[in-house]
């Protein structure tokens, strides 16, 4: 965590930075001097870069205040916001390294392709809830049974838990693994105190959560602090490993069915 | 040649415009009507604006103090809109509100709680009693993601990242919209029966603004040059507290809920100076002293409001005038203390960082201050803009047949001023009648024919930038036009420092006719930007032109030369148009009537 500094303790410095430009056939990283001064984070050397010398350097930002998640990217290799990186945790004398997320095919500079992770998302059974408690259509809820459901809904999708998970980076399981992103989707979906849906053979059979060996990689570099790995996902294999591989829950349902 | 030969064409029954609260809003209803719709994100699903709205949702459920209603909300909203709302969408948005919560818990989202377990609401600043339905402090993020994730099983065809550069009209009726792909610059056209506007809003016009990139009024000027009316464009928001330090983070919000939970705001002097200034309409309604305003806080329904949950229009004057007296913080603002309710309650750090989470992270992180322990330093930022597309109360549809807008991109709703947790509700209320009506439209007629020489002529507009060499760089003139908007049209204006304005405006615009950009047309920030700043010219000049027009100071608009409100302008909303040689005019419009009981229920609730 920072701590405040006054001004006279920083004056602007110039810091060179090493951004990655290309598209989807290749690219190189190119050099850029950036004038730094107090409180400025790694995305306002981006627009400092596009403003002066590089007007067509691609990035995706919007909020600029960590609520959004456009802005993901590899900051001297770490998966970050650049809006809430200030450059006054960066080491000193050394230049900035910047790249686009690398588990998505790029398109252009630091903007990936990531529209794999909104197809993902249709393909999870959606919010089914029970009826209504109340008579003008309203539910009711105590905190405490939501706390941990919210906790989970402050994923920003900024998808920089799948960026570094190594079952999508280095062994490309797109295609029978959902990623942390949506693995914890479904765990907030499952742990919805109004849901009725059941999606724990999905979880199984197509969402591939026995891929997922615990690294907490995605909670690392989760800029909310969520805890994926804890809360979300070892909850989430549990289920699926007392529905589908308990045994003496399989007897017993041999006598009580479930409905 | 076919234009499907030259362009890749789309064919909807209806075209939403946005994707943010109204832009999805609208497509569910719209969807659910049956009919075929097709979303255009500028950003990706997801990330529009409304992300960033903070404290809530403003709904007369009643769930918190059952004194409230949606005649009470009815009249809070008229009168923080300073009495130029209209009155037909103040109605439909108190009444319909508490429907439209109701429905996104049904959908899936998930709201603090009450004792009871119903869905908790907090105070808010000219709200009578505690109204917004809220998570913590991102409340929409919590209210994007729902409708997004309950939308995208509705059959909504959604087109993210490309931004449209023109409606097309055929015979005065709409026909559709033509627009690019970020990711390649390919043009396109979306043929459609009935579109809907949902583009937000104008920030992005002001040095100092909480909006993002993307609130660059496209919208309000594609209405504009299509034919539709912009109305109410004097009234510019400026929300009372945004960053002020460090410089990378100036203009980012700090909610309206670090009030709405205690947080006071401080001079140099360590005075609470909002007790020096209670406008008449509120005085009923205003604590007397300190004490009583952390009563009202603690939810003593005997205890009025403390100054600070006043509206945000006076808020930002009265912060303005400390600094300019020489009496605010080093770095040019004033002190928002929420850490002192720890002289009024145990555990107040954790308190702070469970209702506050979100402003809590922010200023540790960007700017390393402990908010449950050290004050803020915020002042204004320019944050929301209560004109745009003038509609028609129940059915939001412009004055050009199958044009239909809502959320911020829309006038009528806000007035002179918005409240605090209104913008929310007015997404949700409106979106879904602007879906409604625009499915109903669209059912009812065959899809226009379109006219490829718009097409062309926009597609020649959009690469004309590239063929131009040695212009000045898009962002420089982006620059300028934000410096003389936050100088000479922020929140203290004058007749002389308004002319200058479109002095300044006629000479930007020549500026951007000359501009040129470098590199090809995939994701080219450079080029979007050249294109954006057409907007953003079209809508400072609206603003600027209504400001100079509307000779009185009320709501958001005070004018230095006015100081005072003048009856008379109290009769009329401001309209822009595109009179028939291009130019824009300014003209009156008498205010929508009111009708008889609802003018009684602003009499009752005086």
């Amino acid at each position: 965590m920072t701590t405040p500094t006054s001004p006279s303790q920083n004056a602007s410095r110039t810091v060179h930075f090493r951004v990655w430009r290309g598209n989807r056939e290749g690219g190189a990283f190119a050099n850029y001097p950036v004038t730094v001064s107090e409180g400025m984070v790694v995305l306002d050397c981006v627009h400092q870069i596009q403003a002066t010398q590089a007007p067509d350097l691609a990035c995706r930002w919007n909020c600029k205040a960590g609520k959004c998640g456009s802005c993901s990217a590899e900051i001297n290799g770490t998966p970050r916001l650049m809006c809430m990186t200030r450059m006054d945790t960066m080491p000193p004398d050394q230049s900035v390294t910047i790249e686009p997320m690398r588990s998505f095919p790029s398109i252009r500079d630091l903007v990936t392709d990531v529209s794999w992770n909104f197809r993902v998302k249709t393909k999870i059974k959606p919010f089914k809830p029970r009826k209504p408690d109340n008579a003008d259509g309203s539910w009711t809820m105590m905190q405490v049974d939501v706390d941990r459901v919210q906790e989970f809904r402050k994923c920003i999708e900024c998808f920089l838990c799948q960026d570094v998970c190594h079952v999508l980076r280095d062994h490309h399981k797109h295609d029978e693994f959902i990623g942390p992103r949506f693995l914890m989707y479904t765990a907030a979906l499952e742990m919805h105190p109004l849901d009725t849906e059941d999606r724990l053979k999905d979880l199984k059979d197509n969402d591939g959560i026995g891929y997922c060996n615990i690294t907490k990689c995605c909670t690392k570099v989760c800029p909310e602090h969520i805890g994926i790995t804890d809360n979300a996902i070892i909850p989430m294999k549990e289920r699926v490993v007392d529905e589908f591989y308990d045994p003496i829950t399989r007897l017993f349902r041999m006598f009580k069915p479930r409905n | 040649m076919s234009l499907s030969d030259r362009y890749i064409v789309h064919e909807h029954d209806v075209l939403v415009i946005g994707a943010g609260g109204a832009g999805l809003r609208a497509a569910i209803e719209a969807s659910g009507a049956g009919v075929k719709v097709g979303v255009i994100c500028k950003s990706l699903l997801g990330k529009a604006h409304t992300v960033m709205a903070e404290g809530g949702i403003a709904a007369a459920m009643g769930n918190v103090d059952d004194r409230d209603n949606w005649e009470v909300h009815f009249a809070d909203t008229m009168r923080g809109g300073q009495y130029l709302s209209n009155p037909i969408m103040a109605e439909h948005h108190a009444r319909e509100a508490p429907d439209r919560v109701r429905e996104l818990e049904g959908w899936g989202a998930v709201f603090d709680r009450t004792k009871e377990g119903k869905i908790l609401q907090r105070n808010f600043g000219g709200h009578r009693y505690p109204r917004l339905a809220h998570v913590g402090d991102r409340t929409g993020l919590e209210l994007i993601r729902t409708l997004q994730d309950h939308g995208i099983h509705q059959g909504m065809e959604v087109f993210m990242e490309m931004t449209v550069v023109g409606l097309l009209t055929t015979s005065g009726r709409i026909a559709g919209a033509v627009g690019y792909d970020r990711e390649r610059g390919r043009m396109r056209i979306w043929r459609a029966k009935a579109v809907i506007l949902a583009t937000g809003g104008v920030g992005k016009s002001f040095r100092i603004t909480s909006n993002s990139w993307e609130g660059t009024g496209d919208g309000h000027a594609l209405g504009y040059l299509a034919g539709a009316e912009l109305m109410d464009m004097e009234f510019v928001q400026f929300h009372p507290t945004g960053m002020v330090w460090p410089p990378s983070v100036r203009g980012i919000l700090v909610t309206e809920g670090v009030r709405g939970e205690g947080g006071v705001l401080r001079n140099s002097e360590g005075k609470r100076f909002m007790f020096d200034d209670i406008p008449d309409a509120y005085k009923a309604q205003v604590a007397t002293d300190e004490e009583e305003g952390w009563r009202y806080v603690c939810g003593d329904k005997n205890a009025n409001r403390p100054p600070e949950l006043l509206t945000r229009d006076h808020i930002a004057r009265c912060i303005n005038r400390e600094i300019k007296a020489g009496r605010g913080s080093p770095h040019g603002g004033v002190y928002l203390d929420i850490g002192w309710i720890k002289e009024k309650m145990p555990n107040a750090a954790d308190h702070i960082k469970r209702k506050l989470p979100g402003m809590y992270h922010q200023f540790k992180q960007l700017a390393g201050v402990d908010i449950t322990t050290e004050r803020m330093e915020v002042g204004p930022t320019t944050h929301y803009i209560m004109g745009g597309i003038a509609v028609d109360g129940d059915t939001q549809m412009s004055c050009v047949p199958g044009l239909f807008a809502a959320g911020e991109v829309t006038a009528g709703l806000h007035g002179a001023n918005r409240l605090g947790g209104n913008s929310l509700s007015d997404l949700v209320v409106f979106g879904k009648l602007a879906g409604e009506h625009a499915a109903k439209f669209a059912k009812s007629t065959t899809v226009a024919e379109v006219d490829g020489a718009q097409v062309d002529a926009h597609a020649r507009a959009i690469e004309e930038p590239f063929e131009r060499t040695g212009g000045e760089n898009p962002f420089v003139i982006q620059s300028a036009l934000q410096d003389s908007m936050q100088d000479l049209v922020g929140i203290v204006r004058t007749e002389k420092e308004l002319q200058l304005a479109l002095v300044k405006i006629a000479e930007l615009k020549a500026r951007h006719a000359k501009l040129s950009v470098t590199g090809t047309r995939e994701y080219n920030p450079g080029w979007h930007t050249a294109i954006d700043l057409s907007y953003m010219l079209i809508v400072s000049e609206s603003i600027t032109r209504s400001a100079l027009e509307r000779k009185e100071s009320r709501g958001a608009q005070f004018r230095e030369d006015y100081p005072e409100k003048s009856a008379e302008a109290g009769t009329f909303n401001l309209l822009t148009k595109r009179a028939a040689d291009g130019s824009m005019t300014v003209m009156r419009r008498p205010i929508v009537p009111m009708r008889a009981d609802l003018t009684a229920i602003i009499e009752k609730m005086k």
